[in-house]
């Protein structure tokens, strides 16, 4: 292996310009007579709008102009359209209420935009704001996703504020397991409402040349070409050969930048209306309500058990809050990409799910690091652990006793998937090494002797990822292929620009995508850079997210690069007199098979653009190639995650004192950034579980509104953690990758709080674990 | 943030007829809770007149007494060898307040004046007897604290400093906001011999000596004597991160807490 190939911790090139303030991030860019906006929001949770009055506003020194919903609709702007279609059980669509980007009539959430203000200092576009006067008449809010089908009808077309009714999995066959089971295990769940909370607010400009007719969009998105297509086919603010979105350097992402809004959609109109760019920049508060909220479901799990712990059947029903509006892909998440996972790691043959969705006066929600997966993992793995410790068996046998083995591999499981490979045992009995499992007994009574409690808890994972093959995808509602394309360009000098439809925020594209490239080419590391963000340079991309950048972008990376390899034979075969299956290409060199003749990488790339005597019409000059690549199936990285917990029973207050995550990522490009990956996960699974909650009052106003009350995860709230890996390869990828972005929050959360019952001896505890919450159960028991 | 004429005195009697001038002003001290209020517009001062620049309002000197300058930042009080010399408790106090940054900049006097009900320097103004040195006069800790952000100084009377009588032995324990980590409870014990003070904050509208705990510890410092202690939790405050039984259960278990400190 060299020190900068596949399986090296390269240090991640990037950093140098992040941590020495030499980023480019949206906010950075600034226009030549840039104006700036500011966005009206919605004080009530639900409202109709009366009259709005701009006229002190337009009054107001520096105010360009104000413009409303009406305005917007009266120029042809379309509504934000969710992309994945999902159906009820009776064969119907998803109701989608019209979702105007600027609402016309009515609001219905606090934060909702009903107009914007732009001005030529950000100070004349608030004060503009500030006189803006509007007549609102309240009506009352459904807040409570439990309840929401019995209140008020929100939307005209969405009788019970329900979205859909729907069902995966044989239900006649799981209630047929139930009925000869010895043991059912069951329990209320709540999944909580999460904030995203990227670093980086989001922000856009837009801008428009009036000499030809094009906008440009810099705007925080994880995925441009998308938020392109959406805008032009859909919002229809400008077609899409004239339209170009940049997304430069974006601080932290986690799904939250995934999504078209409000506020990039209206810039870019208003850069047209004004002809001159406007910006807008999140504030932190703004950032609390308009971006999409995570999680948030309510559920009912049973899970039925032979007397030895052979696991029989899993039932589960869950209503899952989509907020007000379908936000851009939130109706895949409770679905297809929760419903699919209840097998979990296990060979439950019977498996059956309902979710309905419902619209709440909320802000919206939709795909956060995980999406639908952390969801799916809390509920089996609550289960399993729940079940064990009533079956009083040890909770690692009762695992073992239904996994799916490796033999077992394709594995069609009742929920629609088919895993490729794993060997979760292998990862399991790593991480009881690392978290000495035997003398955890010694630990808990050690503990005791310190009025401690302490708890143990495990979390056998499975994710899909790599999202995701086209045709499944397709075929399962969505919008849009979710292929991936790459081009490498090698300049004249041998030189290497990398361009990829992926997009990092965070990830360290640059640095691993310049690994595999390297390696694959035989050219130095410092010899390739990697671009992306920006859809005048790549054809097309569908983005970051799903952990799909490596296992899909990667792979189209390969793909591409392995054309040059076969374009490259061409050119020497043709330099050689010989043909190009006379040529191998080993370690960045073109030799000719039986002869000491060869060329190097840069001799090859240098003729390809000096074509002294090609012949054209069978070899062109240039070396430069794209690939599409779409995947044959979702990846399946899993893993097991053990959590200890220490209980201060004075006070409820836990703390984390182990934490041992082995992941089975398949092969690994580069390990430090896997770690710094899982680490992050980690974090935002145990802030989900111990303290994130994004909270409504019975009004709809959002109480958790700002850090003073929406409690993030801090570095002295995680233990050092521990994180290993084991290897099975993706079957059906050329890298054999499966990807690590989300895999620490979807496991992570189950673990500790199976620690967190384990130590007080509970059934069910609510998350976050907030110490009242733990304390109040230690109260009670 | 609204437009407002900033303004830097040279002294406190300066200070004092800046704000004297200005339709509207304001006194900007470490700014901590003032800087935030104004760029969420949620004020709206024409004058701004910032007292950092004035002599001597941050020194710090120790004799029969603690006193400390108005305008002395958390951090130097923590970092304070005079300080902890004399009531390690205090010094302890001021770095346990909000993080590095706020250590850094926001100071005692801002701290007092403005009596936010979660504040940590309360509790030992309360605790340790402190005198409130103004520009106009001297206020007993007792008769400081008037409520939610409420004090006994009068519209313009400019905190000094505050003169901490120097106990036996002092312990402060804090629960801090998970989220943002002011206190939700903290509790401050201290032992002068004579008599024991307890200063409680974070449960109430504004720090308070409690009475219960007090009369428990009247006997001496004592872990076991708080054993029994209940607190009396009408009208703490509750909010999603504690409720008002539960705060009432953390004063007594900070208060054991704060004696076992103490006791060392």
């Amino acid at each position: 292996m060299s020190e900068t190939g596949i399986g090296a911790s390269v240090k991640r090139r990037e950093d140098l310009r992040f941590i020495t303030g030499a980023g480019r991030y949206t906010d950075d860019i600034d226009q030549p007579g840039q104006a700036y906006a500011v966005f009206l929001r919605s004080p009530h949770a639900r409202a109709a709008i009366g009259s709005i009055d701009a006229s002190a506003a337009l009054q107001v020194p520096g105010v360009l102009a104000v413009y409303t919903g009406q305005d917007l609709a009266a120029d042809g702007i379309g509504d934000l359209p969710c992309g994945w279609m999902v159906k009820s059980k009776d064969g119907s669509d998803m109701i989608q209420p019209p979702h105007p980007p600027i609402a016309v009539e009515r609001v219905n959430y606090v934060g909702e935009p009903y107009g914007l203000v732009v001005a030529e200092t950000l100070q004349a576009a608030r004060d503009g704001a500030e006189a803006v006067a509007v007549d609102f008449d309240a009506l009352p809010a459904v807040v409570d996703p439990a309840s929401a089908m019995q209140g008020d009808q929100l939307y005209a077309q969405a009788p019970n504020n329900r979205c859909y009714d729907w069902e995966l999995g044989d239900q006649a066959a799981t209630d047929a397991a139930f009925a000869r089971a010895d043991h059912v295990t069951s329990l209320d769940i709540v999944n909580n409402r999460l904030i995203p909370n990227a670093m980086e607010p989001r922000a856009a400009t837009g801008c428009f040349d009036a000499a030809s007719g094009d906008y440009t969009l810099y705007t925080t998105s994880q995925n441009p070409h998308l938020a392109r297509l959406v805008m032009a086919a859909f919002v229809q603010v400008a077609p899409e050969s004239k339209l170009r979105v940049v997304s430069p350097d974006v601080g932290g992402g986690f799904g939250s930048k995934i999504f078209v809004y409000a506020e990039e959609t209206a810039v870019t109109w208003a850069a047209g209306k004004l002809r001159r760019p406007v910006k807008w920049r999140a504030e932190r508060a703004e950032s609390f309500l308009a971006d999409a909220h995570g999680r948030d479901h309510v559920t009912k799990a049973e899970l039925a058990l032979a007397a030895d712990g052979e696991m029989l059947g899993l039932r589960v029903s869950t209503i899952a809050n989509m907020g007000a509006y379908l936000s851009t892909f939130a109706s895949s998440v409770p679905t297809y990409l929760y419903g699919t996972l209840l097998a979990g790691q296990y060979k439950t043959p019977a498996v059956y799910v309902g979710v309905q969705a419902v619209f709440t006066n909320t802000s919206p929600v939709d795909a956060y690091r995980g999406a639908g997966r952390p969801e799916a993992t809390y509920v089996v793995e609550r289960l399993v652990e729940t079940a064990a410790r009533e079956l009083k068996m040890d909770p690692t046998a009762l695992r073992r006793r239904n996994f799916i083995q490796p033999a077992d591999f394709p594995y069609e499981t009742p929920v629609a998937l088919v895993y490729d490979t794993g060997d979760y045992e292998a990862s399991l009995n790593r991480a009881l090494e690392h978290v000495d499992y035997a003398g955890f007994a010694a630990r808990r009574d050690a503990a005791q002797a310190r009025g401690k409690r302490r708890g143990i808890g495990f979390s056998c994972y499975i994710e899909a990822c790599g999202l995701a093959p086209s045709q499944v995808a397709l075929s399962l509602g969505a919008g849009v292929g979710l292929f991936e394309s790459a081009e490498v360009r090698v300049n004249v000098t041998g030189s290497v620009t990398v361009i990829t439809g992926a997009h990092s925020h965070g990830q360290g594209h640059e640095t691993t995508f310049a690994q595999i490239v390297s390696e694959r080419l035989g050219i130095p590391f410092d010899s390739v850079e990697v671009a992306h963000g920006d859809t005048s340079r790549g054809d097309y991309g569908l983005g970051t997210y799903g952990s799909r950048s490596l296992a899909v972008g990667g792979s189209a990376i390969v793909k591409a690069s392995d054309k040059i390899i076969a374009k490259g034979k061409k050119i020497v075969a043709h330099a050689f007199e010989t043909t190009d299956e006379q040529i191998d290409f080993t370690e960045g060199v073109f030799a000719e098979r039986d002869s000491n003749r060869s060329m190097t990488f840069g001799e090859v790339a240098f003729a390809a653009y000096v074509p002294a005597n090609f012949p054209l019409d069978e070899l062109e000059p240039g070396l430069s190639e794209k690939a599409f690549y779409d995947p044959g199936n979702f990846t399946y990285p899993a893993g097991a995650h053990v959590c200890e917990v220490e209980v201060d029973a004075e006070t409820g207050v836990l703390e984390i004192v182990k934490f041992v995550a082995v992941d089975d990522f398949g092969h690994v490009i580069n390990p430090m950034i896997v770690a710094g990956q899982v680490h992050g996960g980690l974090c935002q699974g145990i802030g989900q579980a111990l303290c994130e909650h994004g909270v409504y009052d019975a009004s709809g106003q959002l109480v958790t509104g700002s850090f003073l009350d929406y409690c993030m995860p801090r570095a002295d709230d995680v233990p050092s953690f521990v994180v290993d890996t084991t290897v099975t390869p993706c079957t059906h990828n050329p890298l054999g990758v499966k990807g690590c972005g989300e895999a620490g929050a979807i496991g992570a959360t189950a673990a500790v709080m199976n620690a967190v019952t384990d130590a007080l001896g509970v059934k069910e505890l609510a998350m976050p674990a907030r110490s009242e919450v733990v304390w109040r159960a230690l109260s009670a028991a | 943030m609204y437009r407002f004429k900033y303004q830097k005195a040279a002294s406190v009697a300066e200070a004092a007829s800046l704000l004297d001038g200005a339709e509207d002003g304001v006194y900007l001290a470490g700014g901590m809770t003032l800087i935030p209020t104004l760029k969420a517009r949620l004020a709206s001062p024409t004058d701004v007149i910032d007292l950092g620049a004035i002599d001597g309002m941050a020194d710090i000197s120790v004799g029969d007494t603690v006193r400390i300058g108005a305008l002395a930042r958390h951090a130097e009080v923590a970092a304070s060898a005079a300080v902890r010399g004399a009531i390690p408790a205090l010094a302890d106090l001021a770095g346990l307040i909000g993080d590095a940054h706020v250590r850094n900049r926001g100071t005692l006097g801002g701290s007092v004046a403005n009596s936010d009900p979660a504040a940590d320097y309360p509790a030992a103004v309360l605790a340790l007897n402190a005198v409130v040195h103004t520009d106009r006069r001297t206020i007993a800790a007792d008769d400081f604290f008037k409520g939610l952000f409420e004090t006994a100084l009068e519209p313009g009377e400019i905190v000094k400093s505050l003169a901490f009588q120097i106990p036996r032995r002092a312990g402060y324990a804090k629960f801090p906001n998970p989220a943002s980590r002011y206190a939700i409870v903290g509790v401050m014990v201290a032992d002068f011999g004579a008599e024991v003070r307890v200063g409680v904050t974070g449960a109430g509208a504004c720090a308070f000596r409690s009475a219960e705990l007090e009369r428990a510890l009247a006997g001496g410092l004592a872990a076991e004597a708080l054993a029994d202690v209940t607190i009396p939790y009408d009208g703490f405050n509750s909010d999603i991160h504690a409720s008002a039984e539960y705060r009432g259960h953390l004063v007594a278990v900070m208060a054991q807490r704060a004696v076992a400190a103490a006791i060392g």
